[in-house]
């Protein structure tokens, strides 16, 4: 501590609550953007399951499939596609932030950093359904 | 007395993984989590997914999809839980869960992959 | 429009008080008038023992940070008709320990920027009679947002990261010392990269992102952060890659 007299004021302090993040909206919403990440490692969760499926044989991917189709399985795959969706978004506007780049002494805006990759999103997406639709 | 921390190793991994989980797993999702399963869309047979999977691209872009987001996963949820629960003082019990999983996560990936006939 | 005000003020006197408490006054609701004037008419007028920092009432000198409805703001910078019909709740700056009523110990932030070497750090200086350092617009530019910062430290209060972990080195100490890392003149990035590549260093952040929106001088810490992230990680690598290479 800085050099204090013989009878510093400890000052009063207040432990934050677990539930700090409910307190503000942004709070809220960077945890929600972190609770993403759970619903990433189910994706990661499911591919595997269906890859194992896919190494058992037609009747085994059959039954993957109609797991698939149970209800709680969608209810859950529609919750975690919007938060993976959220990931994206959240993570793309926040590519802005971490680049700095400079053209001619002037910052580039953020729009040129986030920009490529919305574009590189839907590309990247277009060609994996084509394959997965045609190939 | 000041050693230079090796977290980066974690976080350019946490940055791969979220390129990789925002640019891939939406469109994974919205196909075999509800177009496919719905019948909004064709689902490919059997046999095409195993041809786009037995490829030596597609076994080494199914270990990206599957590594690198887990790694992701490992990073953010290991400083949830520390901000979340604030159990930050257990921070080798929390590192052991978020990052060890990813690793036996991964390696069961391999595995699987590796046993794609 | 109406005449008055209620202003709910944290209290606490150390030498009498357990715990803060809220005292309720009534003040004037004029249009030009910011909680600071609302604070010190409740000094002048009603009770003379309320304590609050405060000086340039302008917005320059980072004195008068407070938490105002729950958010953290320059109380010179707040208007009172943007809370009528009010009440506005006027309290300590978070994540600060509290002295006395309405002032915080702040001397945690000042240790950890005297930490971080907020200075030009060079091999040689330079004699004066060798001439000034010369520094271009564009080099100017890549760190002037920075040095905007003006230590108000409503950045730490909005912080979570800093609430929950004390030893957190703080969004405004990064960014001053990201400000010297881009400084042209500056030769110490290696011996800040020490200091700042640590746990409670960069590395502590997750990138809430509270701490720019909350900034009065725009000075984007958070942005500071991430780019610091970044150099930080590049050289790590470089280090892995080429590790006889010298500081």
């Amino acid at each position: 501590m800085a050099t204090y007299t013989s009878y510093p004021p400890k000052g009063y302090r207040v432990r934050m609550s677990t539930y700090w993040w409910l307190g503000r909206w942004p709070y809220l919403k960077f945890i929600l953007r972190e609770i993403s990440s759970v619903f990433v490692a189910w994706f990661v969760i499911e591919t595997l399951l269906q890859i194992n499926a896919l190494i058992d044989g037609p009747e085994a991917w059959l039954e993957m499939q109609d797991f698939f189709t149970n209800p709680i399985v969608i209810a859950l795959n529609v919750i975690s596609l919007f938060f993976v969706v959220f990931h994206a978004i959240t993570w793309f506007n926040l590519a802005p932030k971490a680049m700095a780049v400079r053209l001619g002494g002037r910052r580039l805006p953020g729009i040129f950093i986030a920009g490529p990759q919305y574009v590189a999103w839907v590309i990247v997406s277009a060609a994996v359904a084509w394959l997965l639709l045609h190939g | 007395m000041h050693k230079r921390s090796n977290e980066p190793f974690v976080w350019l991994l946490f940055s791969a993984g979220g390129v990789v989980a925002a640019l891939l797993i939406p469109i994974h999702l919205f196909l075999f989590g509800l177009a496919f399963p719905l019948g909004w869309l064709n689902a490919p047979s059997y046999d095409n997914v195993l041809a786009l999977a037995r490829s030596p691209i597609g076994r080494a872009y199914l270990f990206v999809l599957c590594m690198l987001p887990l790694f992701h996963w490992a990073h953010r949820f290991r400083y949830t839980l520390y901000d979340g629960l604030q159990i930050k003082h257990l921070d080798e019990l929390v590192n052991t869960f978020c990052y060890g999983g990813a690793i036996v996560g991964t390696v069961i990936a391999g595995y699987l992959i590796w046993r794609i006939p | 429009m109406a005449e008055q005000i209620a202003l709910e003020v944290t209290r606490f006197s150390p030498e009498r008080d357990k715990t803060p408490s809220v005292q309720s006054f009534d003040v004037p609701l004029r249009k030009e008038w910011v909680v600071l004037d609302a604070l010190n008419y409740v000094k002048d007028k009603v009770d003379g023992s309320l304590s609050f920092r405060w000086s340039c009432r302008m917005g320059v000198c980072g004195s008068c940070g407070m938490m105002v409805n729950g958010e953290p703001k320059l109380t010179c910078a707040t208007f009172l008709t943007d809370y009528a019909p009010g009440p506005v709740r006027v309290e300590p700056l978070k994540n600060f320990p509290v002295m006395r009523d309405l002032i915080v110990e702040i001397t945690d932030f000042l240790e950890k920027l005297s930490k971080v070497k907020p200075w030009l750090i060079r091999e040689k200086e330079k004699a004066p009679s060798e001439g000034e350092y010369l520094q271009s617009p564009e080099q100017l530019e890549t760190f002037r947002q920075f040095s905007m910062c003006i230590n108000c430290l409503l950045c730490y209060a909005a912080c979570p990261v800093y609430g929950l972990d004390p030893l957190f080195a703080g969004p405004a100490a990064l960014a001053l010392a990201q400000r010297y890392n881009m400084d042209s003149r500056d030769e110490g990035k290696s011996e800040r990269l020490d200091i700042l590549s640590q746990h409670d260093g960069i590395w502590g952040c997750t990138f809430v992102g509270d701490c720019t929106q909350v900034c009065p001088k725009h000075v984007d810490p958070a942005g500071a952060i991430q780019q610091y992230k970044l150099t930080a990680t590049q050289e790590w690598v470089k280090s892995l890659l080429m590790p006889w290479g010298g500081k």
